[in-house]
């Protein structure tokens, strides 16, 4: 691998970050740690290539899935119907909260059983109950 | 052998057979003694499948390569332990081991019927079922003792290298105890909806179950990502593989349930939603061991793949339509009992701790299969790796730390605004001083999204720790006061007299740990470079020096080495010895890492190879920061759960003043 400038050594950690080896061992492109892969080597050494020829960001990444295909690529691009893997776990969040809340209200909704009259409980139910309240505190 | 195991296997199968539909005749009936019978059967097929996993043992003790499986996964050179654990390296194996362990944790069930005859007759005639399945899918689709055609080859062809580490030994089982324990808390989940059982009694018995396989499964969870860390030579420890996924998403569901239940137990609340995150915890085992092995996503554990796939589909699609008819028809019997009087409760803390676990837990699915997803509605594949999954699940998993401190500071019911501020004053103050210390110190959250995420995990772990230690502190100081001993002393004490509580605190303490751990993870640093005698390397403030570098002959394996002396500002702190090796059977190399391990950082050396041209070894050096406290955190975490399983102790009656019993009365109006 040539020498890169620190910029550039920035630039290729964190593209190699969001490549694959394509060698099928399904690890991140600067963490494949196959002696003799095929790929790996190769590709950083085109991932250094595109950095030195001044490529942006997306072009070096785009010709690497010219190159490769769409699976290059550590995660979804946010196009087309690969934007339902990034918004359908906050669309889940967003809606789970809103039942949530909604569930909430619902139950303090609910109404609450009022006293007929004031119980006149003997010791051993007064017990009984403060048994009870101790239980339902105990956590 | 083979022949013994194949008998005892179809033995387990009808015993399995006769304790399901003998077991649900006779509750249908009424019959008891038609019970006790299919108990006993359930008893004797443990017998016969224990009998076959010792067969496949011995056979593989004694080099018996007729066996396909052992000529597979075993060799004659294979030290006898990773013979041993040649059990569970392969599909038929690790399925045998998934049905003996089924086996033992239905042993226990019908063994200690008595707890509740009637809830375990119907919980074990569900295990049963279960047993059933895995049962004919051993004897029909993947059987352990099929013979070898032809000659038998002298030798085997060995376990893949990558197993033989001593970790690999116990991290399968631990899993497998893990998934397969799910399936006893589901018994006695599906078990009480059918009989509509009456009363609480059996949450408490499947609460505890639970908590065996979520300690199980945490454990083996942990065990592989530490194996990964230590053999597979990439620097980390997860990877967002989908068989690791699959692992953790039964586990979301149940640490889930472990926090829901208590609002059944206390308040007969959420009955439904827990009937359901048990029954979904289950389905997830088995979907999960789908998955691993039907090959339907790509995954590095590419030995465990097969075509046994569509048993999986059957299997999972029953268990989903027994669990859909039984809630139908019973629903009526899981209405609530009592209403949630206020937002700021421990209530609502553990329905929103619930929402947040399963929406990480549907990320994590979403994430695992969308490149399937999207293979059939676009027709092209995409890769979802790591860079996905940290953008999702980091930001929910912070939200899920602060509910972690904040759930324990809410009362029951209702929490005062005077409370709240009591509570959370100190653990505030110390979370924003920890926030303000870090960027002090040179942490910039603007510059970078994970530098941000990682300041706000250990701000979130600072409110977190403060709130905790401020539950015992304030526990053992009521303690001590009343029985005139030292507060740490008072909390041992309460730790004993509320097992459950406290464990769980410490569990949480050890979660908060965990996530210390990964919020180093930013801030890891790699350098690679060839290294021959006397070459140097500087990395992260180290020099490392490479002193020579050798190579020697096993009868397992071949093997590679460097020595590569460490230094730091001149001085010299340690030799260290990373590895390569060849192993002769299977024809594949395996790293043995060399890991110097502190509390700050971890200095991780990788024999990655040797350059063809010079001879000379290529290390790859990574410094991991704070990796040593994620396995801190799980040895906490486990001690946690331990104790939160043990029976508490009853508290010494003695006189206490009016002053002191309003003191304690306050305390445990702050705890709860």
């Amino acid at each position: 691998m040539l020498f890169l400038s620190a910029d550039t050594d920035a630039r290729f950690a964190k593209l190699g970050h969001q490549l694959m080896c394509m060698c099928g061992c399904n690890q991140i492109l600067l963490e494949c740690n196959h002696v003799g892969c095929a790929y790996s080597e190769r590709m950083r050494n085109e991932l250094t290539a595109g950095l030195e020829r001044g490529d942006s960001d997306s072009l070096v990444l785009q010709s690497f899935v010219q190159k490769y295909g769409n699976t290059v690529l550590a995660a979804p691009t946010s196009t087309g119907f690969n934007v339902f893997a990034w918004i359908m776990p906050f669309l889940v969040f967003g809606l789970a909260t809103a039942m949530a809340v909604w569930l909430v209200k619902m139950w303090r909704s609910r109404p609450v059983a009022q006293p007929v009259a004031r119980p006149n409980l003997n010791s051993a139910e007064l017990d009984a109950l403060r048994k009870k309240a101790r239980e339902e505190t105990d956590f | 052998m083979p022949q013994i195991g194949s008998f005892t296997l179809l033995l387990a199968l009808a015993l399995a057979a006769y304790s399901f539909v003998g077991g649900a005749l006779a509750l249908y009936r009424k019959d008891d003694r038609l019970t006790e019978t299919a108990r006993r059967a359930g008893i004797a097929c443990w017998a016969a499948v224990t009998i076959a996993a010792f067969a496949l043992v011995m056979a593989a003790f004694g080099n018996d390569f007729s066996v396909a499986y052992i000529l597979h996964h075993s060799n004659r050179d294979l030290p006898i332990a990773y013979k041993f654990a040649a059990l569970w390296s392969g599909q038929e194996g690790s399925l045998l081991l998934w049905a003996w362990l089924l086996s033992t944790y239905g042993l226990v069930m019908r063994l200690r019927y008595k707890v509740d005859p009637q809830l375990t007759a119907y919980a074990s005639a569900i295990v049963a079922a279960v047993q059933v399945f895995f049962l004919l899918l051993i004897n029909f689709a993947a059987h352990p003792f099929g013979l070898v055609k032809g000659t038998i080859p002298p030798d085997g062809n060995g376990l893949n290298p990558l197993l033989q580490y001593p970790e690999m030994v116990i991290h399968p089982p631990m899993l497998y105890l893990g998934y397969v324990g799910v399936t006893a808390p589901f018994a006695f989940a599906l078990g009480a909806l059918i009989m509509k059982y009456p009363g609480e009694k059996w949450i408490h018995i499947t609460r505890r179950w639970t908590m065996v396989a979520w300690m199980f499964l945490t454990c083996g969870i942990f065990l592989g990502a530490h194996w990964a860390y230590e053999v597979l030579g990439w620097g980390g420890y997860w990877g967002w593989d989908p068989v690791e996924n699959a692992s953790l998403l039964p586990w979301l569901t149940m640490t889930a349930f472990l926090h829901s239940v208590m609002m059944q137990e206390k308040r007969g609340m959420m009955k439904m939603w827990n009937m359901w995150l048990i029954f979904t915890t289950f389905l997830l085992a088995i979907f999960g061991t789908f998955l691993t092995r039907s090959g339907v996503v790509s995954s590095v554990h590419a030995f465990a793949q097969s075509g046994i796939g569509t048993w999986f589909v059957w299997f999972l699609a029953l268990s989903f339509a027994t669990c859909v008819y039984f809630f139908v028809r019973n629903r009526e019997t899981l209405r609530s009992e009592h209403r949630l009087d206020s937002l700021v409760s421990r209530e609502s803390s553990f329905l929103f701790n619930n929402l947040v676990l399963l929406v990480s837990c549907f990320a994590v699915l979403w994430g695992t299969l969308f490149p399937v997803l999207s293979e059939w509605v676009t027709g092209s594949k995409v890769t979802v790796g790591p860079p996905f999954f940290n953008r999702v699940n980091v930001p929910i998993g912070l939200f899920l730390v602060l509910l972690t401190g904040v759930g324990p500071l809410l009362a029951w019911r209702q929490t005062s605004l005077d409370s709240l501020r009591r509570n959370f004053l100190v653990p505030t103050v110390l979370m924003m001083v920890a926030a303000v210390a870090l960027i002090v110190g040179g942490m910039r959250p603007w510059h970078d999204s994970s530098y941000f995420y990682s300041l706000m995990a250990i701000a979130l772990s600072v409110f977190v720790v403060a709130t905790v230690a401020g539950e015992f502190w304030r526990g053992g100081r009521v303690i001590a006061r009343q029985q005139h001993v030292s507060v740490a002393s008072g909390m041992v004490q309460i730790t004993r007299r509320n097992t459950r509580r406290y464990g769980g605190y410490l569990v949480h303490l050890g979660v908060v740990l965990v996530i210390i751990g990964f919020a180093g993870l930013p801030f890891n640093q790699d350098k690679e470079q060839e290294m021959g005698f006397g070459d140097k390397m500087q990395i992260a403030g180290y020099t490392l020096v490479c002193q020579s570098y050798t190579q020697d002959d096993k009868p397992n394996y071949e093997s590679e080495w460097a020595v590569i002396d460490v230094y730091k500002n001149g001085k010299k702190l340690d030799t260290m010895f990373p590895e390569r090796r060849f192993y002769k059977a299977s024809e594949q190399t395996a790293t043995i890492v060399a890991n110097r391990s502190r509390l700050n950082e971890d200095l991780y050396l990788v024999y990655t190879g040797r350059n063809p041209d010079t001879g000379k070894p290529i290390i790859k050096a990574h410094v991991n920061p704070l990796v040593m406290w994620i396995w801190i955190g799980v040895h906490l975490l486990l001690i946690g759960t331990i104790i939160a399983m043990l029976p508490s102790t009853k508290p010494a009656r003695y006189a206490v003043g009016v002053r002191e019993r309003a003191r304690s009365a306050e305390a445990v109006t702050t705890g709860d």
